[in-house]
C-alpha cells in the first residue's frame, strides 16, 4: 500500500506550495500519473480519500492525467505503446527497449482561491 | 524537528523552483511541475553522494517475505569476514529479530522498524546511517521490508538493487511484480538445493526476468548447501572499488 505514501508526499508538496501563496485551501489539483509507474489506481483513490482528510486538499477537485506507456526500439527505430514493462518490440520481439513515457509521477498544477 | 534535514511535522525540505503563476477567473493557477517523489529522490541523492565519497558499496536487498534475504546475509557476512568490511541496515515492520541474527555474526547493524510502513525510504536510511559511523571502503547491505511491490518506487541511494526470489515461489514472479525486477540490477534465485522437490522452472523464471529487464544479472545459489555462493561473492567483490 505504497499508494498512501505517494498521497502523503502529494499532500506535503501541495501544502508547501499553497503556503507560499498564503492559500488556506486548494480548489483543484492536477497530477500526471504514468501507466508504467507502480501505482494501482484503485488503491490510489482509496488512499486519497483517507490521506487528504483534515488537510488543505480535503475538498480539492482532483484531475489525474494518465500518461500512456510508450517505448522505443533502437534496432527497428520505432516507437510503440507499452502496456506492461515486459512488452517487447512489435517488430523484432526484442525486450531491450527504452521507455519514453509512462513513468511520470508529477504534481502539475494547483488552483488556489484569491 | 530534525536538525540535519529539517524534517518534522511543520517544516519540510525546501526547494528552489520558481513557477509561473496565472490569474484566471478570480483564482490563481500555480504551475508546480514537480516530481511527487522529488523529496525522496533528493535525500536518496544525498545518501548516494555520501556513499560514493566514502567508497561505500550500498546494496538494497528486496524480495517477498521468506525468500532468504537474512540467511543470505548471515552466510555472506560469515564467509567473507576478514575480506570485506560490512555493515547492515535491517528494515522490518516489527521486531529486531533480523538485526539480532546479523549482530550474532559480529557485524555492525541498525534495525529500522517501519511500523505499518511497507517499505524503507531514503529519509529512514539517512537517519539510520547518521547513527552508524560507517567505515570507508566498506559494503552496506540495506535489507528492505519483505515486499515485492512497494519498495520498488523508493530510491534509497543504493548503488545496486538485488532482488531475491526462491524456488519455492512461482517462476512467474518477475511477470507478476515487474516493477521490482525492472528496477533491480541483480536477481538472486535462492534455495536451488530444493529444485528436485518443487515445480519451479528455473529457465522460465530467468526468461521472464529478462523479459522485464534484459540487462538484469542473474545468480542461482543455495545458502543452505553453499552451491553457487562463489558466484555471488565474485559479483560482490567485482562491485567493490579498491581504494587507490
Amino acid at each position: 500500500m505504497h499508494e498512501l505514501s505517494i498521497v502523503m508526499s502529494i499532500v506535503d508538496l501541495a501544502t508547501k506550495e499553497a503556503a507560499k501563496h498564503d492559500a488556506p485551501l486548494i480548489e483543484e489539483i492536477e497530477l500526471d500519473i504514468g501507466c508504467l509507474t507502480g501505482i494501482e489506481m484503485d488503491s490510489f483513490e482509496f488512499a486519497w480519500k483517507q490521506g487528504v482528510k483534515r488537510t488543505i486538499l480535503e475538498n480539492a477537485l482532483k484531475k489525474v492525467n494518465r500518461i500512456e506507456g510508450r517505448a522505443h526500439c533502437n534496432d527497428c527505430n520505432i516507437d510503440f505503446k507499452m502496456q506492461h514493462l515486459y512488452d517487447s518490440c512489435p517488430e523484432c520481439d526484442n525486450h531491450l527497449v527504452g521507455i519514453i513515457s509512462g513513468k511520470e509521477l508529477k504534481l502539475k498544477s494547483l488552483v488556489l482561491p484569491d | 524537528m530534525c536538525a540535519t534535514c529539517g524534517c518534522g511535522p511543520t517544516s519540510h525540505h525546501e526547494h528552489g523552483y520558481s513557477h509561473g503563476d496565472q490569474e484566471k477567473k478570480g483564482k490563481t493557477i500555480v504551475d508546480i511541475e514537480q516530481d511527487i517523489l522529488g523529496e525522496n529522490n533528493l535525500l536518496a541523492a544525498r545518501n548516494r553522494g555520501f556513499f560514493e565519497g566514502r567508497n561505500i558499496l550500498a546494496i538494497n536487498l528486496v524480495s517477498s517475505p521468506g525468500s532468504g534475504k537474512t540467511t543470505l546475509l548471515e552466510r555472506t557476512l560469515t564467509d567473507l569476514k576478514g575480506e570485506l568490511n560490512f555493515a547492515v541496515i535491517e528494515g522490518d515492520q516489527q521486531t529486531a529479530n533480523d538485526a539480532d541474527r546479523i549482530h550474532a555474526t559480529g557485524t555492525k547493524v541498525t534495525q529500522i522498524n517501519t511500523g505499518k510502513g511497507c517499505h524503507l525510504d531514503a529519509h529512514m536510511v539517512l537517519h539510520a546511517v547518521q547513527g552508524m559511523k560507517l567505515q570507508a571502503d566498506s559494503v552496506l547491505f540495506i535489507e528492505n521490508v519483505g515486499n515485492l511491490v512497494c519498495p520498488a518506487m523508493f530510491d534509497l541511494g543504493e548503488k545496486e538493487r538485488a532482488v531475491v526470489i526462491s524456488v519455492t515461489e512461482g517462476e512467474d514472479k518477475p511477470l507478476k511484480y515487474p516493477d521490482m525486477f525492472h528496477s533491480s540490477t541483480l536477481c538472486i534465485i535462492n534455495k536451488i538445493d530444493l529444485l528436485p522437490y518443487v515445480k519451479f522452472d528455473i529457465e522460465k523464471a530467468k526468461e521472464y526476468a529478462r523479459k522485464v529487464n534484459p540487462s538484469l544479472e542473474i545468480i542461482e545459489l543455495s545458502c543452505t548447501s553453499g552451491e553457487g555462493m562463489h558466484l555471488w561473492y565474485e559479483w560482490l567483490k567485482s562491485k567493490v572499488l579498491t581504494p587507490a
